[in-house]
């Protein structure tokens, strides 16, 4: 496979293709009939998909390093170029971008009936946003597609959405846009520290900052990022949003929008303010914010009468052990983190996914109009169970993975707070059962449900790869850990390395390079791998 | 087929011993302990297959209106069919390989572990965890009484269940189980276990609620999923500590048994705050899974599954696996002294506390559910006070009689359904107020009963007597040693626990079988004896019940007139079986709390005399119980009075449930909706609004100023000059 993909230069061209195709397929559907707009876009982007996937094995694994790296200057007077590159982090980003555009553009033929082509249009365009925000190495090529994918997602919402759109878009864009600016303001700073020449990543890496300024970028980033996630107390726009978004909305924001947020603070918060991300407090902080989203929207989801919202919080709630795993600092939590992005992405799209296709058949989200639907829809209701089970974090499935990774490098972080974190699980429990009951158990009572058809073939062509993608994930992640791995410890060891140097209230030049640190043999010992504090538990 | 377990020990059990004492003998060669998984496996995925197919079918007409019979016109469909051969078919394979893994064994010489690899499941770089079996003493006694019941109990669903709609989901959910269980019992790790350990619990979850469209019942399975996941958080942050460690204790840096069992008595001191701790993490998720003081409340309402499950799942396998637990992770047990105790200590709370329920209770299955509670508390007390081999002995026997028991009143209620079916009559078929005389409709259900019932009683020479007595005999052995006023009291609580089982059980037996018929005349025209089908499984059980206890005969016993003065080929078998799991976890405890005592405490006196006054008490407990018990007047369930005083406390099971959902289950839900309308609607929500409408509200103010007058706009022009000015004077 990797030979075939090298004699056709895979690794040149795929980066670019992957960006600019999406755009190429917007076209299309533009000009094309609107009767075979859905058509037109499900076949661009399953093209598009099949494309990502050779990433799999172009991508070398044990290397942690940025790969298909390519740069051309854009406006050279302010040191802005065209750079793009992949790394273990990303990769699967990119592929679960490319999955699941198909996947919700599939979801859509039958959700979607007005202005197809318009819609269609605004996907693809999304794919083009988002990808670019995954694989951009320049941080105003970055900030460029983190601003795009705003504007699909925000008519999206507004055109296609439920009663209470307009209400639900403007909160969405303001929220993100206000966090935004922020980023925009600090990335400035940053830019203008770093001497005021280029936005490339590897150049910000390296702008001397005291520690006073990294708590101050830090704050701006991270609230930009954690409003995207959406971290506590940030999170009201998202229930709204995708209580009032179509169902490919919802299934995009979810499984992809979100981890624009998460992979920030993987990508940029960690690494360009190391001290700041080492700062006990700052820590303490991030932890808690986290458990309060694991815990408490657990709760909130526990009580909601419309699944939709239900789904919504738990999205939060899940979100939360990224955020744990993300700030224990210690290469399980920061794996486990990953996973539960892949492992959300697809669990939660896919319940949104099967959501909308309840919604399609009744009419209504609220879980008191079902109940015992499992007897008419026996296999929506076994796809059901299994996406839930998923989410929940059963053991076999990918949610399982990511939870008990995260949890394990929170508690090598902070003890305490990883077996708080921890009954998560039971929660979990909690939010889920009550409304699989309600809705799949219990007496067939009501007349309008009595004919609820069962699913489609397309409909079962969504959920099939969806629910084998969990199970394979649970049973064998290690094919996805390794490749992520390098990365992970890359990131790590630039945060270890440069934040050391950064002493508080001394400027420190970080004369470690983010490419210098390359990896590991692959084999590293758990010893490297130790939690930073070791000084003061709770 | 199913030959039983003490088959092919008596063959081979000399040379066992012999193997023990002379040079090295044969390696053992597993034989295909990976097939022994996958069949179970197998059988879910074509059984699964089969059910969506049905019920596909059934769907499509249940949307034009019609409920579908699957068996109408006697013509089985085929996917009515196959499950039959499947679904028992993997389990008999399973078993078969499972046997020639055990006597292979049995032949061999095997000291440590052995570990077979599959592939890599988790590696982070930090953390590796493989897919991998572990093949043991003890894990093969758990796979042989897994696949071995578990194939009997297959069989009897055949019978049972075979008039279900639903028949292929059945079989598809309980082959899914097996292969949990079995994951449970051979994973090689921690964490391989707990895919185990959860996915039992999943399966409990779907099959209580098996019969989903009944209300109480889906609530019945969703109460036992969530108990348990609180357990599931116990044995969670266990596996953090034993990994991770915490403060000076750095952590295995593993999860894999055999490495951390390895390297535990050097790395952990004794009685140590780590080691208690993560003892007692286990023991929250095995209360759970066991359905232990506090955990224990999913298991009664669990009864609402068919009763086949509750044989296999809830009383012979899923929920001893509390009791595998803490017998495998003996080392740790055994160093952490109050965390042994604690396990006992519960387990003796427990066997008391249940079986005084099951004094009051009239549902048959719900009278056997607190007995399986107390019983599996005796096993605790076996494991806790150190005597492994003792617990895993009485988890091996009440497998067999509880299996039995439970097969049994499935026959019983599969009787009186049939009768009351034809009459339809609404009376409550497992109300043993509506039995009563039903031994010359089911001779075979009853004589087989009885057996089962001597068993748990504890009679000589029935299977319970030898197991029960060795657990409560070891208990009063740890009284001369540390922390011997608390096993004193262990072991008084389970002495008076036993009686009490004599009592409920014949109660049950007494009221179901004996007396008059309380069915009803028409009624019990339609009562019947179970098909062969069923009756064979209960026959095979029941004389696992009687010979089962027999490979284990302590020497002070099987040396006497009980033990036919040394006949019993296979005295302390299992004992010397277990060594190479439990040897390790005996000597750190004879070193540090003090070797298990030849005398019983507070009165002294040996071993056989113990056996001998506990036989003769429940003996006369039993007829004791019978006389009085067939005394009374029974009325049928419906002119029955409610029950009154301190019998009432009993009947509503000490209000627990009720206690537990007023100071838990209420208040979370409370919390819940205050954490939605008032924090996340209210308080957060509103200052995100509140924001939006300050700045909405500046942006007003600012219009203002616009008012498109040159006028205007020149005044404040002036002002503004005015102010720069006046600031830049001063």
């Amino acid at each position: 496979m990797l030979s075939l993909l090298e004699s056709i230069g895979y690794g040149d061209w795929i980066l670019h293709a992957l960006l600019w195709l999406p755009l190429v397929g917007m076209a299309l559907v533009l000009m094309g009939p609107a009767a075979r707009a859905k058509h037109l876009a499900f076949g661009w982007s399953l093209i598009l998909l099949v494309l990502s996937l050779g990433l799999w094995w172009a991508f070398e694994s044990g290397v942690g390093t940025f790969q298909f790296e390519s740069s051309t200057p854009w406006i050279s007077s302010w040191g802005v170029s065209y750079a793009v590159a992949l790394d273990g982090i990303s990769l699967f980003m990119v592929i679960l971008t490319t999955f699941t555009t198909s996947v919700a553009i599939l979801g859509s033929f039958n959700y979607i009936k007005k202005y197809e082509k318009a819609f269609y249009a605004l996907m693809l365009l999304m794919e083009t946003g988002v990808i670019g925000v995954f694989i951009s190495i320049d941080l105003f090529l970055f900030y460029v597609f983190w601003e795009i994918t705003l504007i699909p997602m925000y008519f999206i919402i507004g055109v296609w959405g439920g009663a209470r759109r307009i209400y639900s878009a403007v909160k969405f864009f303001l929220f993100t846009a206000f966090g935004s600016l922020l980023m925009l303001v600090a990335l400035l700073y940053l830019y203008f520290a770093a001497g005021g020449d280029s936005f490339a990543y590897a150049d910000l890496l390296n702008a001397p900052l005291n520690l006073q300024e990294q708590l101050w970028l830090f704050a701006a980033f991270c609230l930009a990022f954690s409003i995207k996630v959406p971290v506590f107390p940030f999170h009201t726009w998202l229930p709204d949003a995708h209580v009032e978004a179509p169902t490919p909305g919802s299934v995009v924001l979810a499984a992809v929008l979100l981890k624009m947020g998460t992979y920030g603070f993987l990508r940029f918060l960690l690494p360009f303010f190391p001290a700041a991300a080492q700062h006990e407090t700052v820590i303490t902080v991030m932890m808690i914010l986290g458990i309060i989203g694991i815990i408490y929207t657990a709760w909130v989801a526990a009580v909601q009468p419309d699944a939709k919202k239900l789904v919504a919080y738990t999205s939060v709630a899940h979100m939360g052990f990224v955020v744990l795993g993300v700030f224990a600092l210690t290469v399980n939590g920061l794996q486990g983190g990953l996973i539960v992005m892949i492992s959300h992405g697809i669990s939660t799209g896919a319940l949104f996914l099967l959501l909308g296709m309840m919604y399609e058949r009744r009419h209504t989200r609220m879980i008191a109009d079902f109940g015992g639907i499992g007897r008419v829809t026996p296999w929506f209701a076994t796809a059901f169970m299994i996406t839930a089970l998923a989410s929940i974090g059963l053991p076999g499935t990918s949610g399982f993975v990511g939870e008990f990774l995260a949890l394990l490098g929170t508690f090598q972080a902070r003890p305490i707070m990883g077996v708080i974190a921890g009954t998560g699980v039971i929660f979990a429990a909690y939010y889920m059962l009550p409304m699989v009951q309600k809705v799949f158990f219990n007496a067939l009572d009501k007349k309008e449900n009595q004919e609820m058809p069962d699913l489609s073939r397309r409909e079962l062509v969504i959920l099939a790869p969806m629910v084998a993608l969990m199970i394979w994930i649970g049973v064998q992640p290690s094919v996805f850990l390794e490749r992520m791995e390098p990365s992970v410890r890359n990131v790590l060891e630039y945060v270890n390395d440069s934040g050391l140097q950064a002493q508080p209230g001394q400027s420190a030049e970080a004369s470690v390079t983010f490419s210098s640190t390359v990896p590991l043999d692959g084999e590293g010992e758990a010893d490297e791998a130790a939690p930073i504090h070791t000084g003061d538990e709770e | 087929m199913t030959l039983p377990l003490g088959y092919f020990a008596l063959q081979e059990g000399h040379e066992i011993q012999a193997a023990a004492h002379g040079p090295a003998g044969e390696a053992f060669e597993p034989f295909l302990p990976g097939l022994v998984i996958l069949l179970p496996l197998i059988g879910f995925l074509l059984n699964g297959a089969l059910a969506l197919a049905a019920s596909r079918r059934s769907a499509d007409s249940l949307r034009g209106g019609v409920e579908l019979d699957f068996f109408e016109g006697g013509n089985r469909p085929l996917t009515h069919r196959l499950p039959t051969w499947i679904g028992p078919g993997v389990l008999g394979l399973a078993f078969l390989i499972v046997l020639v893994n055990f006597t292979r064994m049995l032949g061999a010489d095997l000291h440590e572990p052995i570990i077979r690899h599959y592939w890599t499941w988790m590696n982070t770089g930090a953390f590796e965890v493989d897919v991998a079996l572990q093949l043991d003493q003890l894990s093969m006694i758990m796979m042989m009484v897994v696949t071995g019941v578990g194939f009997l109990i297959h069989v009897f669903s055949v019978g049972y269940m075979g008039d279900d709609q639903g028949y292929p989901r059945y079989f598809a959910y309980l082959n899914l189980f097996v292969f949990f269980m079995l994951i449970l019992v051979m994973g090689a790790s921690f964490l391989l276990m707990f895919v185990g350990w959860e996915g039992v619990g999943f399966c409990s979850y779907i099959l209580i609620g098996y019969w989903f469209t009944d209300r109480e019942k889906a609530d019945s399975g969703k109460k036992a999923f969530i108990v348990n996941r609180i357990g599931d958080l116990g044995f969670l942050a266990a596996m953090f500590l034993l990994f991770a460690g915490f403060g000076s204790f750095g952590g295995f840096g593993t999860l894999n048994f055999v490495e951390i069992f390895h390297d535990a008595p050097d790395a952990l001191v004794y009685g140590g705050g780590i080691v208690t701790a993560i003892t007692l993490c286990l023991l929250l998720g095995a209360t759970g899974k066991s359905a232990q003081i506090p955990l224990y409340v999913w298991l009664p309402d669990a009864m609402a599954g068919p009763t086949p499950v509750s044989a296999l799942i809830h009383a012979a396998t899923m929920v001893t696996a509390g009791v595998y637990m803490v017998a495998r992770t003996s080392v740790l047990f055994a160093l952490a002294p109050v965390g042994g105790l604690s396990v006992a200590l519960i387990g003796a709370l427990t066997a008391l506390f249940a079986a005084t329920i099951g004094l009051a209770q009239y549902d048959i299955k719900r009278v056997l559910a607190y007995s399986t509670i107390s019983q599996l508390g005796y096993m605790f007390v076996g494991v806790g006070v150190g005597a492994y081999a003792a617990g895993v002995f009485h988890l091996m026997t009440h497998a067999f009689f509880k299996a039995l028991l439970f097969l049994g009143s499935g026959a019983v209620i599969h009787s009186m359904h049939h009768a009351l079916h034809h009459t339809h009559n609404h009376a409550d078929p497992q109300d043993m107020r509506n039995m009563g005389g039903l031994k010359k409709f089911m001779p075979i259900t009853w004589i087989t009963m009885w057996i089962a019932t001597l068993a748990i009683a504890g009679i000589w020479p029935f299977a319970g007597f030898f197991s029960k007595d060795e657990i409560i005999w070891y208990a009063g052995a740890r009284a001369a040693g540390t922390y011997g006023a608390w096993f004193t009291l262990i072991w008084i609580m389970a002495l008076a626990a036993a009686m009490i089982t004599a009592v409920y059980m014949t109660r049950l037996m007494i009221m179901t079988f004996h007396g008059k018929n309380r069915t009803g005349q028409e009624e019990a025209k339609h009562l019947h004896e179970a098909p062969w089908v069923m009756w064979v499984p209960l026959a095979i059980l029941a004389a696992l019940s009687i010979f089962g206890g027999w490979v284990n005969v302590p020497h002070a016993i099987s040396d006497s007139f009980l033990g036919g003065y040394g006949l019993l080929p296979m005295s302390e078998w299992l004992h010397d079986w277990l060594h190479p799991i439990a040897g390790v976890a005996t000597e750190i405890q004879a070193t540090g709390a003090g070797e298990f005592s030849h005398h019983a405490p507070l009165f002294g006196g040996g071993e056989l005399l113990w056996a001998v006054l506990s036989t003769v008490a429940a003996l006369v407990v039993v007829l004791v119980t019978a006389r009085i018990v067939g005394g009374f007047k029974y009325l049928p369930a419906s002119e029955s009075p409610a029950p009154k005083g301190f019998k009432k406390v009993l009947y509503m099971k000490y209000y627990i449930d009720e206690l537990y959902d007023r100071i838990i289950v209420q208040p979370l839900i409370k919390a819940s909706r205050f954490a939605w309308k008032v924090i996340d609607a209210g308080i957060v929500d509103g200052i995100a609004n509140g924001l939006g409408n300050l700045a909405r509200a500046f942006g007003w103010f600012g219009s203002l100023f616009q008012t498109g007058s040159v006028n205007t706009y020149a005044l404040f022009l002036a002002i503004g000059v005015l102010v720069i000015l006046g600031v830049v004077a001063f």
